[in-house]
């Protein structure tokens, strides 16, 4: 389906921006993302997710962020509020609601600022509609989703069932699986959505507590480097007022003429969205070492998950071990663009592949079961949801059940 | 690889959340792995609150509520007396040779909890934290510090010096945290003149808190996990 994207050689150019290497008001030097990943040296912190959140927009030249508090994020967006307060980022301000906050996102990013928000659960769902707007009008904001509960009653734990409701809005979809993945999922994230040729928003998701609220051990480049700036001139249509000639989006808009050509224009620029995205990969593939990662992949048990499912896995594998039982493990880290053709490949030898969710969808396992042969392969699970945890004993439970093996009862009490 | 599972189940307010990332904080001070997260639901002072922090000798990726733990802290007498914990029983999961410290002066635990805990040859100890933190910190804030110091004490999992750094990062630099948890810190910030006054009376606490425990540990024939 997808060409594979040859690696070698292979670097994005972050900026040829006229900043390069001048500093901004804060003294911080204008870098290119390879060197502040690839050069710079990376010292080990000890953060919480919201820290490391606060950590890359510190140097990330954002020019506005809206916030609106919702658990797991609020800290996040009151940390980004402090950034603002020391210089780091040129607009902040609280909106009226998640609704409200995506719409004036968009605003910003028309303005030609670069535009990072945060949101969760309910919040993202409330929001909904800005998103595919955010992918029509190709503005690249960057949402950083924590992920939480969306169904009554309620709930403010991490369950990944809003993701489902995102993949088809037209963003980008990154799913980081731990605080480090988040750091630099962020900052790849802006130079990823930024390119002309893709230039659509993303969605940068993890989840929530079990990263956000979560101390781990992250290295970081020294905050004395940051990135670009966002250049609109790079911005490959002419920037849009909504009510500007060519375009005239909102003031004309096409579906007003009910004619084929109306159809049709919506037609194709839907699936100029759609090729946007996969455009990305060529971006994506050198910055993020690829979409997926493998380990040992040569196994005939596979495990394929995304965010803390893949955490969790790890674990999995390492109890599985000392039962002399072999598992390889395929970590996907971009929801959209989806790597068919690389989990394809990863997963040619496996004759039992395991995709553990936090969501009671199941929605990355349909994935993977449209995208693969013979897909009787696949088991649908094992399955949390709510905000409950996955104990790794529980994923090796499922997978000896799943294979006939004799599952020996827990010591536990309760 | 060797690993230790500490679960604390407190009250909203009690700091069990502070008390596992100071313990990750130290441990990660020490040179081992650890990660720490909380459990709770809308922050409401008083509601059960649970955090888990795990220290090991190799790089830990396990994250969430900690359902095999080989130490568990009650910070609370109502995690018990009232079931306010988020497993029940309150030691449901506990690891064979495990131990348990609740803030408590008087035995909670009915004739089947210590038969149950005596065959899986978990230790019990009974430490009036609280107690030790009016004493010493002069207010019940400092409860936390009283625990954290009893589990150093009988598993000597960190350091006192490693706690002490801790410490400074945690109140020592400004810090910014929920709306919640800062209010929290404020209060306690209002009860010393300076912030070096609320460090010493912490670490102090810590440390009577370490030596009584380290004390009753000797007593006992414990053989818990050990990690390193």
């Amino acid at each position: 389906m997808n060409k594979q994207v040859e690696l070698k050689n292979k670097r994005v150019i972050a900026s040829n921006h006229v900043k390069l290497g001048q500093k901004n008001q804060k003294g911080q030097t204008y870098t290119d993302i390879n060197d502040i990943f690839y050069k710079a040296k990376q010292t080990p912190n000890f953060l919480t997710g919201s820290e490391v959140i606060r950590a890359a927009i510190k140097v990330a030249s954002v020019g506005t962020s809206v916030a609106y508090p919702i658990t797991p994020q609020s800290e996040a967006a009151a940390l980004i509020g402090e950034l603002y307060a020391e210089g780091y980022v040129d607009e902040y301000f609280r909106g009226e609601s998640e609704f409200a906050v995506m719409g004036q996102c968009a605003g910003a990013a028309f303005g030609g600022h670069r535009v990072f928000t945060t949101t969760a659960g309910p919040g993202t769902l409330r929001a909904m509609e800005n998103f595919p707007m955010w992918a029509g009008a190709r503005l690249p904001i960057q949402v950083c989703v924590t992920c939480r509960g969306i169904n009554s009653p309620l709930s403010i734990q991490p369950d990944t069932l809003e993701m489902y409701y995102l993949l088809e809005t037209g963003m980008l979809i990154w799913h980081a699986e731990t605080a480090q993945d988040l750091f630099d999922f962020i900052l790849k994230g802006f130079i990823v959505a930024e390119q002309p040729d893709v230039h659509v928003p993303i969605a940068v998701c993890c989840d929530g507590f079990f990263v956000t609220h979560t101390k781990d051990t992250v290295d970081l480049p020294p905050d004395d480097l940051c990135l670009t700036p966002y250049d609109p001139y790079r911005n490959p249509q002419p920037v849009m007022d909504m009510e500007t000639a060519p375009i005239r989006m909102m003031r004309d808009p096409f579906i007003m003429k009910s004619n084929y050509i109306s159809y049709a224009t919506h037609a194709s620029w839907q699936q100029e969205v759609k090729a946007a995205v996969e455009r990305s990969r060529k971006h994506t593939i050198p910055l993020l070492d690829g979409l997926i990662d493998e380990e040992n992949t040569d196994r005939e048990i596979l495990i394929v998950g995304s965010g803390t499912a893949v955490s969790q896995a790890r674990e999995a594998i390492r109890l599985l071990e000392e039962e002399g039982i072999k598992a390889g493990l395929v970590k996907i880290k971009t929801i959209r663009p989806f790597p068919y053709e690389e989990v394809r490949q990863a997963t040619k030898n496996a004759k039992h592949i395991f995709v553990p969710e936090f969501n009671l969808a199941g929605w990355l396992a349909r994935e993977i079961k449209a995208n693969i042969p013979d897909n009787e392969r696949v088991y649908v699970g094992p399955h949390v949801a709510g905000g409950m945890t996955m104990p790794s004993e529980v994923i090796v439970e499922e997978i000896k059940k799943h294979l006939g093996m004799e599952v020996a009862t827990r010591g536990t009490l309760g | 690889m060797s690993r230790m599972n500490i679960r604390i189940s407190g009250l909203g307010g009690q700091g069990a959340v502070t008390a596992a990332h100071l313990l990750a904080m130290a441990a990660n001070k020490d040179g081992k792995f650890s990660i720490s997260n909380p459990f709770f639901g809308a922050e409401k002072r008083g509601a059960p609150a649970e955090s888990y922090c795990r220290i090991g000798t190799e790089r830990i990726y396990d994250r969430g509520e900690l359902v095999f733990p080989d130490v568990i802290m009650v910070f609370h007498p109502q995690v018990i007396t009232m079931q306010k914990s988020y497993t029940a029983p309150f030691y449901s999961g506990i690891k064979e040779n495990g131990l348990i410290i609740i803030n408590t002066s008087a035995d909670l635990l009915s004739d089947e909890d210590h038969k149950r805990l005596e065959d899986l040859n978990v230790a019990v100890l009974d430490h009036d934290a609280t107690k030790l933190a009016l004493e010493i910190g002069r207010t019940e804030l400092s409860t936390n510090m009283a625990m954290i110091g009893a589990c150093a004490g009988i598993t000597k999992i960190v350091s006192l010096e490693a706690l002490d750094a801790a410490l400074q990062d945690r109140f020592g630099k400004r810090y910014v945290a929920s709306g919640g948890t800062a209010t929290l810190d404020e209060a306690i910030k209002k009860k010393y003149a300076k912030k070096e006054m609320l460090l010493k009376a912490n670490m102090d606490t810590i440390i009577k808190g370490y030596e009584i425990a380290s004390e009753w540990a000797e007593k006992q024939d414990l053989h818990l996990v050990e990690v390193g």
